[in-house]
């Protein structure tokens, strides 16, 4: 046990910090949930590709860094405390990237990850369907093959970043006979491809932060598959493993929040001390975001010494959720009757220039113990693969 | 960055729970405690010994093996796991602190940390933090704080009247003493740091047996979960119970970071080192009071009786979240870091 930087990742820290004290926009974008907000969230990606830091933990020759996981810690320690813009890309450079490097063929690497690094494609999920949230396995939508095209007719539903995405990958039922987790491919589907209507769907804070998707004999290339027919829900799974695991919430993001909640509380201790059990959710949202932190360092060190990420990866969604919503909610308590105001610009005061829109935050939280796997499918996998309970 | 143990560790870590296994079963705990005024088992005591446990922060020229706080805080999981009273952990490695940073011509160090590594005496540790003092009766020396000085006394200097706890594991006693020029080891102005440093050891202390005990309840949760059954299955299989238990996995898959964290903060003297004792045994003794909480749940009406085994261990854990400063003390500690001006707090942080 070593807890300390080596002076290569000190001075990996100091690049990152130079770079993004001269690179971070000076007024914050726009949401990228509105047609203005996601063009200026795009351009940011481009800026980030051409200092190569898009994708950091990405290999040199597809346009990252080739940094271990330490460093992605960092990078995203800096990124965080520089309180640079949300990542638009988040979806494709995060959870699809990780899975093409593992099951793509090099000509799909090629193919995407460079476009991807660079903000010229932008990503959607496409997993859930009316009829298939929890229960993915009940997948319906289909892509049938027909010759050297898959034709894909049905719907998906709360796709993320999907109303001005470029392309969208999830999973189809490519074999119309079979059932559940089998015979489900895994394709990548152009988002501009005829056939295709996208309904946006207003989220809590009114804005069109998902869409439901509907397919019409849409024509696929075949190539447009990731790994073998019908074996999709493997890689799926595999997906998700990064998505509810590592990459989706890093923790730096929890203590940056953590310590401006610190600050908020600092700055209204006359009215907030009036309940003394909020100086307690402070100090507890502190702890959490640490200790979020470093089971997040410890994991990436026992990766780096071959093991493997498993239902830890279901521990992690619940406590990053449950964290997100008592930071959040604490904030609201100390905000008193101003909690609901849209806009109040009293509490956009700064740490290094940081802002935090708390309302924006406590809204978004509410959806962190449903997203990627609600948190109560999270506790069933826990306690069936981590404690080895039976199966209902 | 490597925030992994190497083998070595683990595997003495392997050889202590193979060895607690056979040789600390609960019905053999159970004997001692409640059939004996002391609580305590010399023989027990001599094969910790033969383990090397007693030895395990002794110097190499006292005849120990000089291990560092890093190496306890995994034997101290599994003492706790264990049930291990405490007796063990105030002379093997409380006292051990304190002797260990007493000026060298001392005849008392000398004199004890050889007996100490043998296994061949038991040293009580006195400090206003606890009311009480542990296994007075059985001391062969006791170790006590006056404003901040060190006294050393023997145990017919000292009067000792037992104060029952619901723990059976515990002995716990109000000791009557008066602090003499003889009694005296260490002044104030050196035993100031001395004792700062001991209550973050005894709080890591806790704070890693607390996980272990989180643990135990969580394993002996799961066995009932999967054996009871009603409704002609087994009561694991239902949501509800099974979400109890992956309640406390998640709280156990959180605290034990935070405590191998502070483990090396008090390793190598981090000026960080107090609050992050105090939050690791926060976080530990948390996921312990859940673990109780929800395994006692799981138990059903067995779970509330003194025959089922988990009462031991919860108990022990009610016990200890108290001991060496309760929730009230370390979260002042904590809160007193993170609300001073100037924290160092948010991303890149941590490991300062």
């Amino acid at each position: 046990m070593r807890l300390t930087y080596t002076e290569r990742q000190k001075a990996f820290r100091s690049e990152i910090r130079s770079w993004l004290a001269d690179n971070v926009p000076k007024t914050p974008l726009q949401s990228f949930d509105t047609e203005e907000g996601f063009e200026q969230h795009r351009q940011w990606e481009a800026r980030l590709f051409s200092g190569r830091w898009s994708a950091v933990t990405w290999p040199e020759e597809m346009g990252g860094r080739g940094c271990d996981l330490i460093e992605w810690l960092i990078f995203e320690e800096e990124y965080w405390a520089a309180n640079a813009p949300l990542r638009v890309n988040q979806n494709g450079v995060f959870l699809l990237a990780p899975t093409l490097m593992e099951y793509g063929t090099d000509e799909q690497k090629k193919r995407f990850l460079p476009r991807m690094a660079a903000g010229e494609d932008i990503w959607a999920q496409g997993w859930s369907e009316p009829g298939a949230g929890s229960d993915m396995a009940a997948i319906r939508c289909k892509a049938v093959r027909q010759g050297d095209h898959y034709v894909i007719n049905g719907q998906k539903t709360w796709s993320t970043r999907a109303v001005w995405a470029d392309w969208l990958f999830g999973l189809f039922r490519s074999d119309p006979d079979s059932t559940r987790h089998h015979g489900l491919s895994f394709v990548l589907v152009p988002l501009d491809t005829p056939g295709i209507t996208i309904r946006p769907i207003k989220q809590l804070n009114g804005l069109p932060g998902f869409a439901e998707i509907f397919f019409d004999e849409v024509k696929v290339p075949v190539e447009n598959r990731l790994g073998a027919e019908g074996k999709g829900w493997n890689i799926a799974m595999a997906t998700a493993g990064f998505e509810r695991g590592l990459m989706l919430r890093s923790p730096a993001r929890f203590q940056q929040s953590a310590r401006l909640l610190v600050d908020l509380y600092r700055r209204n201790r006359d009215v907030a001390d009036a309940d003394p059990s909020i100086r307690d959710a402070v100090i507890k949202a502190y702890m959490d975001a640490e200790a979020y932190t470093l089971a997040t360092y410890r994991t990436a060190c026992r990766l780096a010494k071959g093991g493997q990420i498993g239902a830890e990866a279901s521990t992690n969604k619940i406590f990053w959720s449950e964290l997100d919503l008592l930071i959040h909610e604490t904030a609201m308590r100390i905000l008193g009757p101003r909690g609901e105001l849209v806009q109040h610009p009293v509490e956009a005061a700064a740490i290094n220039g940081a802002t935090h829109n708390w309302l924006d935050g406590f809204l978004f939280a509410q959806a962190g113990p449903i997203y990627a796997g609600t948190n109560e499918i999270q506790r069933n996998i826990i306690a069936e693969r981590m404690l080895g309970l039976p199966r209902a | 960055m490597d925030f992994t143990f190497d083998d070595q560790q683990t595997a003495f870590r392997e050889a202590i729970r193979r060895f607690l296994v056979v040789e600390a079963a609960p019905e053999m705990l159970r004997e001692i405690w409640e059939t004996t005024r002391s609580g305590r088992s010399a023989e027990l005591r001599a094969k910790l010994a033969d383990q090397g446990l007693t030895a395990l922060s002794v110097p190499e020229e006292f005849g120990g093996i000089g291990q560092s706080d890093l190496d306890w805080v995994l034997v101290h999981q599994e003492l706790g796991y264990h049930g291990i009273p405490d007796s063990l952990t105030d002379s093997a490695y409380l006292a051990v602190h304190l002797l260990n940073r007493l000026p060298a011509d001392l005849a008392l160090k000398r004199a004890w940390l050889p007996r100490v590594a043998e296994g061949k005496a038991r040293v009580a540790v006195g400090h206003p933090i606890n009311p009480l003092v542990g296994d007075v009766e059985m001391a062969d020396l006791l170790l006590l704080w006056h404003d901040d000085e060190i006294h050393a006394l023997s145990r017919d200097q000292v009067e000792a009247t037992p104060v029952p706890s619901i723990d059976a594991s515990r002995r716990l006693y109000e000791v009557r003493w008066q602090p003499t020029e003889t009694t005296l080891i260490c002044k104030a102005a050196q035993g100031k740091a001395l004792w700062q440093g001991l209550i973050d050891r005894a709080t890591l202390a806790l704070a890693a047996q607390l996980l272990g005990l989180a643990n135990r309840m969580l394993d002996l949760g799961v066995d009932h979960a999967a054996q009871r059954k009603q409704f002609g299955k087994p009561i694991g299989s239902f949501q509800a119970v099974k979400h109890h238990m992956a309640d406390v996995a998640v709280k156990i898959e959180f605290a034990e970071p935070v405590v191998y964290r502070a483990a090396a903060a008090v390793t190598e003297n981090r000026p960080t080192a107090s609050v992050q004792v105090s939050h690791a045994k926060l976080a530990a003794g948390e996921a312990a009071l859940l673990a109780a909480r929800k395994s006692i749940q799981v138990h059903g009406a067995m779970g509330y009786t003194w025959e089922a085994d988990l009462q031991m261990f919860m108990k022990r854990a009610w016990a200890l979240d108290a001991a060496w400063g309760d929730r009230k003390f370390h979260k002042t500690r904590v809160s007193d870091f993170v609300l001073a001006e100037g924290a160092a707090l948010g991303p890149g942080s941590t490991f300062i």
